[in-house]
């Protein structure tokens, strides 16, 4: 190999510059120092299955991967299936400024003088995020909603120092869960679960308060919880947590706060969700964004994970941006950090702002209606045909559980038959929620047209016909 | 001096742009399902009453905003970035077509696997590769950064203890003193205690220290190698050896592989768990901070030959196994041993396709030039900066450097005041990203540089020319470099005054409300 587009220095003369000054021979000689026992020759690492042993063209590779990607079975419509990441709109706006080179390319913006613009954007995502959840300080990220909710867990516990019990809903992402528990295993955390009321599909409060004591670190509640159910009693639970001293944690789809009250109004003290509806695909499980936000209560902010940009001023007195707070962070403060937390999804977080700047104020809530009305009007076709929809009193936001029971068919069955005919159909949950029986989560979003919609509801009840 | 000049837009924030009653996307209107399903039925208790306070703007006034803010930032494709530990290459195009435009942004992470075999056949092959780059027997590729490897490398141990009824007296990790943050950070979130053991002058791990601290209590050890000095750890097997005694595993941070791919392994030196950079090594771009992902790989071990676990099967997330039977690739869940879910779903999949598209075209010839080329550099450079007044290269004297070379600052601070972060704002100013600056932290006035294999001879001269102009400025006239920078979009940022209690304003809704006094 003498030429590479990726290796500049691999011309013959400049190598042999190279070596001319450092002194020795051959650039194996700068390995010297590996023992050579543990030491690979070229013929033993090129015999290893990496790749195609051998260098691959570019248009080599496009055609290669091409072909392997075209073996994923095109869908006739996108999932209709979310369970905590949705399909929902890119628009290529959001795509072209986080391919931009300055951006993509960059890396955390440790020298502050030359990286501006990147750090202004991260701190309107904070903002903007901020503006949407009402609630004062945002971080530039975290991995994901169920990292954040950790995250937010073993915070609440460092700020109500001494209460090791965690409340958390039954009718929480089952997902999520799984990850504070393997966050928490470590640290003694008691997680103790709070039953849904069957009838509403909401947490039910007086199960709740019976919960919920002076051992109590933090009460979390997700609305939409993940039945897609918008939690009337959210207020309501939050006083709970507060009333025992206990942190309230709410958990949130973005979109649907353009119709639901923010984790702000509800009095949440921490606030995290996904931001992957904003503007991000779906990826098939990443990159996302982890929301977490806090209130402006230094006790909150000092213990609060991931970075953060603030407003600055340069010496010469320009408005600047800067990374603060930095003193709770891994480089800092070592074993005794808030967080390990490094690398986060700094990019998400700026399409996410590129893609709430295109909303504004009315735009998501006019994006939010659009969900909400695919999602009911779907459910009306559905209940029209004869399915059960109607399993929870509590209106659902754009995602609601469909049960087969009645039917006497196993879900897997009709997801097989939908499945023949290019149609992917909800999440099956009686997994999770045994007592559901034969139960699927089915999503609708602003790329689930009425046609879409329509196509699923025949089809679906042409399979139950057949039955 | 040079005559790079950043662009200054002065750009207002996105909140002091647009006006009342503009919108950036036309929306498709659902009239026809509202016919159907009548008004919004939210109860009132949980139902918004006001729109969010989002600023209104027309989609050109956001495509301008953004594109002003990319002009005041800069990344490898402005330029070099030689942030030591970072691992700043190339992020190549081709596999940014691949991550963006192959449909895979359209896959839900919980779809029927059948539909995403050509996906999660790609997948599988880079398990492998990887697993056969670091010697490693089985790798999950779920975590979604370095430290969130670590974090799952540091459960896997704790499990492994558990498992084998010895957490009570396991309670250590051992970190070297020139190690990254995110390595005791880890440990502790795993539950460790974390101990401290310092690095001798010739940069390896002081081997007495270590010594008198491995012991009973000791569950593992955290390290790189080669070093955050960009020293290779000579004593590895001794110290794998040692370690393994008291049954203690070895916890590979491979954020510095770059430095030795191709040329050892760290599967060969005794490590039991190791954790890979894609966005370092792999060359997916670092997007501003993220995204990046951070497979975990181990030894396949026996943990428990009774019940037959293996080390694989404590990894955390979901690993992609092929089935015989069905002749079909499929998605392994965290089984009963495993330490559990990191993260809700699969994987960071984009960052992972961008590291198969480099590993492919690579082949393993290519990765092991991109190690040569990354160690000839740095050592090239090492020598262009030997006896430059003001700096010198502690640690090490004589050694060769591997992926990256600490510079430090330290005679110029003492003699003249100008420190590291002065020499790195001079570099800014001409138009050169700087050097990591104060880590590792056993090296004083640390200027940490890491050019990569990406990096032109050209570049590599004239950054060293310029290190060599802001000394002998520094020298003359010390005054000057605190001054420093010019020619950026912003002069140097008064990061005290933005972390003091009274201004600190982590968001703009901040701002305005201790504008307003509605907070101290
Ligand atoms: C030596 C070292 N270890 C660990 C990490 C953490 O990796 P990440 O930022 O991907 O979480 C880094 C990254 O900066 C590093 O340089």
């Amino acid at each position: 190999m003498e030429q590479h587009p990726w290796i500049p220095s691999l011309t013959r003369e400049q190598v042999e510059k190279m070596l001319r000054v450092i002194g020795v021979e051959k650039i194996e000689d700068l390995f010297s120092d590996i023992p050579s026992s543990i030491k690979l020759s070229c013929e033993q690492w090129e015999s290893l299955d990496i790749g195609l042993k051998r260098p691959v063209s570019e248009v080599e590779a496009k055609r290669i991967i091409s072909e392997k990607l075209s073996r994923n079975k095109k869908l006739k419509t996108p999932p209709f299936m979310g369970g905590g990441v949705y399909p929902h709109y890119v628009p290529p706006l959001v795509k072209y400024i986080i391919s931009r080179g300055e951006f993509l390319t960059a890396y955390t913006p440790y020298q502050a003088e030359i990286s501006q613009g990147l750090m202004q954007a991260l701190f309107e995502y904070q903002s903007l995020m901020a503006e949407l959840l009402e609630m004062d300080v945002v971080n530039a990220s975290m991995y994901d909603w169920g990292s954040a909710t950790a995250e937010a867990v073993l915070m609440a516990v460092r700020v109500n120092k001494g209460r090791k019990k965690i409340i958390l809903p039954e009718n929480m992402n089952p997902l999520h869960k799984q990850v504070v528990e393997a966050y928490t295993y470590p640290h003694g955390v008691k997680l103790v679960t709070t039953p849904y009321n069957r009838e509403t599909g909401g947490v039910d409060l007086e199960e709740l308060k019976k919960l919920v004591d002076g051992e109590t670190a933090a009460v979390y509640l997700q609305y939409p919880n993940f039945f897609g159910v918008v939690e009337a009693d959210a207020k309501a639970i939050g006083e709970i947590a507060h009333e025992k001293g206990a942190l309230f944690i709410t958990g949130v789809y973005p979109v649907a706060l353009g119709l639901l009250k923010s984790p702000g109004e509800l009095g949440a003290d921490i606030a995290v969700g996904e931001g992957q509806p904003l503007g991000l695909g779906l990826n098939y499980g990443g990159p996302y964004l982890g929301i977490f936000a806090t209130r402006y209560d230094m006790n909150l902010i000092r213990q609060m994970p991931g970075r953060i940009i603030g407003l600055a001023e340069s010496y010469r007195g320009e408005r600047g941006f800067a990374m603060v707070l930095q003193t709770r962070e891994q480089h800092i403060r070592r074993e005794k950090a808030t967080s390990n937390i490094c690398t986060n999804e700094a990019l998400m977080a700026i399409a996410a702002a590129v893609y709430l700047s295109m909303l504004g104020k009315n735009g998501l809530v006019k994006l939010a209606e659009i969900n909400y009305y695919r999602a009911h009007y779907a459910w009306s076709r559905m209940k029209s045909i004869g399915l059960e929809v109607e399993l929870f009193k509590y209106d659902f936001f754009n995602e609601f559980p469909v049960s087969f029971n009645k039917h006497g068919v196993k879900y897997s069955l009709v997801h097989e038959e939908l499945l023949k005919r290019d149609i992917h159909g909800g999440l099956y949950i009686g997994n999770y929620y045994p007592e559901l029986g034969e139960t699927a989560l089915y999503a609708f979003t602003e790329l689930h047209f009425k046609e879409d919609i329509d196509l699923l509801v025949n089809t679906l009840s042409e399979i139950l016909s057949k039955r | 001096m040079s005559t790079f000049r950043q662009a200054k837009w002065s750009e207002p924030l996105i909140f002091e742009l647009g006006a009342p009653g503009r919108i950036g996307i036309s929306l498709p209107d659902v009239e026809e399902e509202k016919r159907v399903v009548g008004e919004v039925k939210i109860p009132e208790s949980i139902k918004r009453t006001s729109p969010p306070n989002l600023p209104e703007l027309s989609e050109v006034e956001v495509v301008r905003h953004f594109t002003n803010l990319t002009q005041m930032a800069y990344g490898v494709d402005n330029g070099p970035v030689p942030l030591g530990s970072c691992t700043m290459k190339y992020n190549p195009r081709i596999a940014w077509d691949i991550a963006f435009n192959s449909g895979v942004d359209q896959l839900h992470p919980l779809q029927d696997e059948r539909t995403v075999q050509g996906l999660l056949e790609l997948m599988y092959e880079l398990q492998k590769w990887l697993a056969n780059i670091v010697g490693m027997d089985v790798c999950t590729l779920h975590p979604a950064a370095g430290a969130h490897g670590e974090l799952a490398g540091v459960l896997v141990i704790r499990r492994y203890h558990e498992l084998k009824g010895q957490l009570d007296k396991k309670t250590e990790i051992i970190v070297p003193d020139s190690a990254h943050g995110t390595n005791p950070a880890s440990a502790a979130m795993a539950g460790f205690k974390v101990v401290e053991v310092p690095s001798g002058e010739d940069g390896n791990v002081d081997i007495e220290a270590l010594k008198s601290v491995v012991g009973e209590s000791t569950a593992g050890l955290m390290i790189t190698n080669p070093s955050t000095l960009g020293l290779f750890e000579e004593r590895i097997l001794e110290i794998a050896k040692l370690l393994h005694e008291y049954d203690a595993l070895l916890y590979y941070d491979g954020a510095n592989l770059n430095g030795i791919m191709g040329y050892a392994r760290p599967g060969d030196m005794g490590f039991d768990i190791a954790h890979i950079n894609i966005h370092k090594t792999f060359s997916s771009p670092h997007g501003g901070g993220g995204p990046g992902a951070g497979p975990v790989c181990v030894k396949n071990r026996i943990v428990d030959p009774e019940r037959n676990i293996k080390l694989g099967d404590l990894l955390p997330g979901y690993i992609v196994v092929y089935d015989e039977e069905k002749g079909m690739y499929r998605l392994k869940g965290p089984g009963p041993v495993s330490v559990g879910l990191l993260k809700s779903f699969f994987a960071n999949t984009i960052p992972l396709l961008w590291a198969y598209t480099y590993i492919l075209m690579m082949g393993p010839q290519g990765l092991r030039k991109v190690t040569e080329h990354a160690v000839l550099i740095t050592n090239y450079f090492a020598k262009l900066m030997e006896g430059v007044r003001g700096y010198e290269i502690p640690y090490g004297r004589g050694r060769f450097r591997k992926h990256e070379v600490v510079l430090s600052a330290r005679p110029m601070a003492e003699e003249v005041g100008v420190t590291a972060e002065d020499v790195a704002k001079g570099l800014l100013d001409a138009g050169l990203y700087a050097p990591t600056i104060y880590f590792p932290l056993i090296v004083k006035e640390a200027l940490m540089t890491e050019f990569t294999e990406t990096e032109t001879l050209e570049n590599i001269e004239k950054y060293a020319e310029r290190l060599k102009e802001i000394s002998s400025i520094a020298y003359q006239d010390p005054s000057k470099p605190k001054e420093w920078p010019l020619n950026t979009s912003v002069g140097r940022i008064n990061v005290p005054k933005a972390n003091h209690p009274k201004y600190v304003a982590p968001t703009w809704r901040v701002y305005i409300k201790k504008m307003r006094g509605e907070i101290q």
